[in-house]
């Protein structure tokens, strides 16, 4: 009996371990940034001319989104996006990355033709699909991206009052997702 | 009974070695299965100006992950994503940064996961040390296995009878 059983034990918890292994999404790598400052930039918004910043987001708790008119898995989360900003918990502020992507013509272009065409193919975009942006700013080179970890777009950041990068999502953001974390978690900020 | 405790402990250690040796080591073997979101299969970005950045590049970033593909290093990959991060690496070494701060640069945005080599602290002494762990705990189960088998009384020879059949058995 006991032969049997040491093995099977054994067995069994190996399958646990592998079991748990495959559910994981590899992509989903933890980032380090969470409790931490969220980097400081300034870029150009696809609207004027005005430049924005994180530290103008002070005092406010803030989604920061990130997004491309060229990312499939986007157009999926946009209407999440839309409905909730429709229902003005935070202001939603859009990290357009890349924009211009190698494979443009206009990729080597000078930089203020590829954020003219930039402005130009969001806005349509936006135009399209709703535009839950307070607003949106052009990371035409990526060096944004690189600050806030990003690796792959979507991805989103919850930020609180004190410009701490509170959550972080690699991907599509779900209803369910909303719902079972980021509201709990605005909620919970927005009372500190 | 001891000695299905011996094998399946050999087994266990053997497995767990295999599937939890430090990611650097399987990862470079296995190829990539994962989706890569933002590579375009493109030609990798021809050499920059500078030799020496060039030459410092190609030191360090076989040590660092690409993030997109995962099993590749930033050395070899051509995601765009890599080619922005060989891109940020030039500038660093351009400003004359060391190559701890150049990784230290890469782990505060992407975690200890961009290093091919982690570093060793309490989080990662299991990746590390584990496996050693193991192998320890094998050879101990394994030398009191052999200890108890010399104990054992050594079989009886055999006799002329016996021989012989065994002789016709194995015609047979």
């Amino acid at each position: 009996m006991k032969k049997v059983l040491i093995p099977l034990v054994l067995f069994i918890g190996l399958v646990g371990f592998l079991a748990v292994g495959l559910k994981r999404d590899p992509r989903e790598i933890p980032s380090p940034l969470i409790n931490k400052p969220a980097p400081e930039f300034s870029l150009f918004t696809l609207a004027g001319d005005a430049k924005f910043s994180p530290a103008d987001m002070k005092g406010k708790v803030w989604m920061f989104n990130v997004w491309a008119t060229w990312c499939v898995a986007c157009r999926e989360e946009h209407p999440v996006l839309v409905a909730f900003a429709e229902k003005n918990q935070v202001p939603i502020v859009g990290l357009s990355y890349k924009e211009i992507q190698p494979q443009d013509e206009a990729y080597k272009a000078p930089f203020d033709v590829k954020l003219a065409l930039a402005r130009e193919r969001s806005q349509v975009w936006l135009k399209r699909h709703g535009n839950p942006y307070v607003t949106s700013v052009m990371d035409l080179d990526g060096r944004v991206g690189i600050h806030y970890g990003v690796y792959g777009v979507p991805e989103t950041y919850i930020i609180d009052k004190a410009g701490v990068i509170r959550y972080k999502r690699v991907g599509v953001v779900t209803p369910e997702l909303l719902a079972d974390k980021i509201l709990p978690l605005i909620a919970e900020l927005n009372k500190s | 009974m001891k000695r299905v405790v011996v094998r399946v402990a050999l087994i266990v250690s053997a497995s767990v070695w295999a599937l939890g040796a430090p990611s650097w080591a399987s990862a470079q073997a296995a190829t990539s299965g994962v989706a890569a979101p933002m590579s375009a299969g493109r030609e990798a970005a021809p050499m920059a100006e500078d030799p020496k950045v060039e030459a410092r590049l190609i030191d360090i970033s076989p040590e660092l992950r690409c993030l997109v593909c995962q099993n590749e290093s930033l050395a070899s990959s051509h995601a765009e994503l890599a080619d922005d991060l060989r891109r940020e690496v030039r500038v660093l070494i351009r400003e004359g940064k060391s190559d701890q701060e150049i990784k230290d640069f890469l782990v505060a945005r992407y975690g200890d996961f961009v290093l091919y080599r982690p570093e060793v602290k309490p989080l990662t002494w299991v990746l590390w040390f584990g496996p050693f762990l193991l192998l320890v705990l094998a050879a101990v189960f394994l030398g009191v296995y052999l200890r108890q088998r010399r104990a054992l009384p050594a079989p009886a020879a055999l006799s002329d009878d016996e021989r012989a059949r065994a002789k016709q058995l194995l015609k047979d």
